[in-house]
């Protein structure tokens, strides 16, 4: 069975790895600052007993106030696994840093939710619209896309 | 004299029968060497994601037909599956046997069509595909029994199936198994130990067991790089936990091994079969009692299966009304294209056709 890790302690560990970094750790999903998003990826691939290796989904939702960004990380070597999340702020500009460094999976579905959302990733190194054409007008899984 | 070269561009697809589908790749080529890949997608775009959040939870389930449409019945599975774990219904006994059985099925037809359709890439036109139809055929016809359509079944529901199986169906079931190892003794025999294919396919287009894990590929393109990860052993779904199987895999991760893994994993599935077939209750319910429009309570889940061509999952937002809030779809071959930078440079134009065609590859999932 690939176990769901224990959200709490994990964000204890992180928190002591890199402080102010954790929002919230209930409910089943660590959620984190986008500003420490890169340093939080690599510790959770790199420190031992986590080793979080293979990245699975990556997608975002809207709530209009505010995206979210989820991340499902899957560790081979244990069997565990990991919803992580961020926020990204806005309706005009929302930013978060870009994971591809850490696991090339996210390169494609990055680009994905650029194309569809309208979610700037920094750090991607050729993020343009996946799906749609250039040139399409507006993101079509917003929300408040008709 | 010095002949003066310069980089040349070359246009494979979108309309391309080696592309399986709407694909279309931009390639910067030293001769005939590949010297840079850029895969273009999105022909086929047909925005599932969002036309899912104006549907109710049951009408999405055709939908889902549309995605891999060599696999439906997966993706069906797939998305019931999910919203059950949402909705946190318990799908009767009887109903869980007939989902394996059909999955299985699946797998082995979709495993068909990419070795037939891989040779096909080889340069041996259409022969094997034929070979493989024979018997996919018998396999389209057992759906067809059961829910009277050939290729987008719709035939799942949440909480189970739609309807029974018919009784004509567990006899022309038991054939099928039986006959199944005979046929994949013949492709062995056509295919395995031919010269050519071995002289084209060996040690091509090798993906490594790091790159592969860290590019997120699975199914049996990760399988094939020696990684032993399957979603049915490794975290077991409805009742595969019940079952004895192998998983099979590579060692080198080229395109003899993604091919070999899929031949071995048919025969898995065949085993599988035999054990579901002769466990099933005889009688029983084959779906829960589910109002057609429910609310799932407010929350958010990922549900996931092994579907023939990797891991396919959906990721679901509620907000307790009748339709999804948010609703993606996790696709295992736009993931497992991410390699194909890694597996093709250095390769000629020719390698790279057959390199692709191990990807085993469907553009409705693709682009969605």
């Amino acid at each position: 069975m690939t176990v769901a890790v224990n959200t709490e302690e994990t964000g204890k560990k992180i928190e002591e790895a890199i402080p102010g970094s954790v929002v919230s750790s209930d409910k089943g999903s660590l959620t984190v600052d986008s500003k420490a998003l890169a340093q939080v990826s690599e510790f959770l691939k790199n420190s031992p007993g986590l080793e979080f290796d293979y990245l699975t989904v990556l997608t975002a939702v809207d709530y209009l106030n505010y995206f979210e960004v989820i991340y499902r990380l899957v560790s081979l070597r244990n069997n565990q696994s990991l919803i992580l999340k961020t926020c990204a702020y806005g309706r005009e500009n929302p930013t978060v840093p870009s994971v591809t460094g850490t696991w090339r999976a996210a390169y494609y579905q990055e680009r994905e939710v650029f194309d569809l959302l309208g979610i700037k990733f920094e750090g991607h190194p050729d993020l343009r619209r996946l799906l749609l054409w250039e040139g399409f007008n507006g993101h079509p899984l917003r929300r408040d896309y008709l | 004299m010095p002949i003066k070269t310069e980089q040349f561009y070359l246009n494979v697809g979108p309309q391309h029968p080696s592309t399986h589908g709407v694909f279309r790749l931009r390639l910067s080529l030293d001769g005939e060497v590949v010297t840079d890949v850029e895969p273009i997608i999105g022909y086929l775009h047909r925005g599932i994601e969002k036309l899912a959040e104006s549907r109710t939870y049951t009408q999405i389930i055709p939908l889902t037909d549309r995605l891999d449409y060599l696999a439906s019945m997966t993706d069906n599975v797939a998305y019931c599956l999910a919203v059950e774990k949402l909705a946190g219904i318990k799908v009767p006994e009887r109903a869980e046997y007939i989902r394996v059985i059909f999955s299985e099925l699946m797998r082995i037809s979709s495993h068909m069509m990419a070795v037939g359709f891989y040779m096909n890439d080889c340069g041996a036109f259409f022969t094997p595909v034929l070979y493989m139809w024979r018997e996919r055929e018998k396999i389209i016809d057992l759906f067809d029994m059961v829910c009277g359509q050939r290729l987008l079944y719709n035939y799942m529901r949440v909480g189970g199936v739609s309807q029974d199986i018919p009784d004509e169906f567990l006899p022309a079931i038991k054939k099928f198994v039986a006959e199944m190892p005979r046929y994949i003794g013949e492709y062995n025999q056509l295919i395995k130990q031919n010269e050519i294919f071995l002289a084209r396919s060996k040690g091509v287009g090798i993906l490594p067991k790091e790159t592969a894990v860290n590019i997120g590929a699975s199914g049996p393109v990760l399988r094939a790089s020696g990684v032993k990860w399957d979603i049915r052993k490794m975290d077991p779904y409805s009742i595969y936990d019940r079952f004895d199987f192998e998983v099979p895999t590579g060692d080198v991760g080229d395109c003899y091994d993604r091919y070999w893994v899929r031949i071995q994993e048919m025969t898995q599935s065949l085993r599988i079969i035999e054990q579901a077939i002769s466990q099933m209750p005889a009688k029983g319910p084959v779906c829960a009692d589910v109002p057609q429009f429910f609310r799932p309570p407010p929350g958010e889940t990922y549900g996931y299966i092994e579907a023939p061509k990797g891991n396919l999952g959906f990721y679901i937002v509620s907000d307790g009304s009748i339709a999804p809030y948010r609703q993606h779809i996790y696709p295992p071959t736009l993931i497992n294209i991410t390699a194909l930078k890694d597996m093709m440079i250095g390769w000629k134009v020719a390698d790279l056709i057959i390199i692709f065609g191990s990807m085993d590859v469907v553009l409705g999932e693709i682009d969605r």
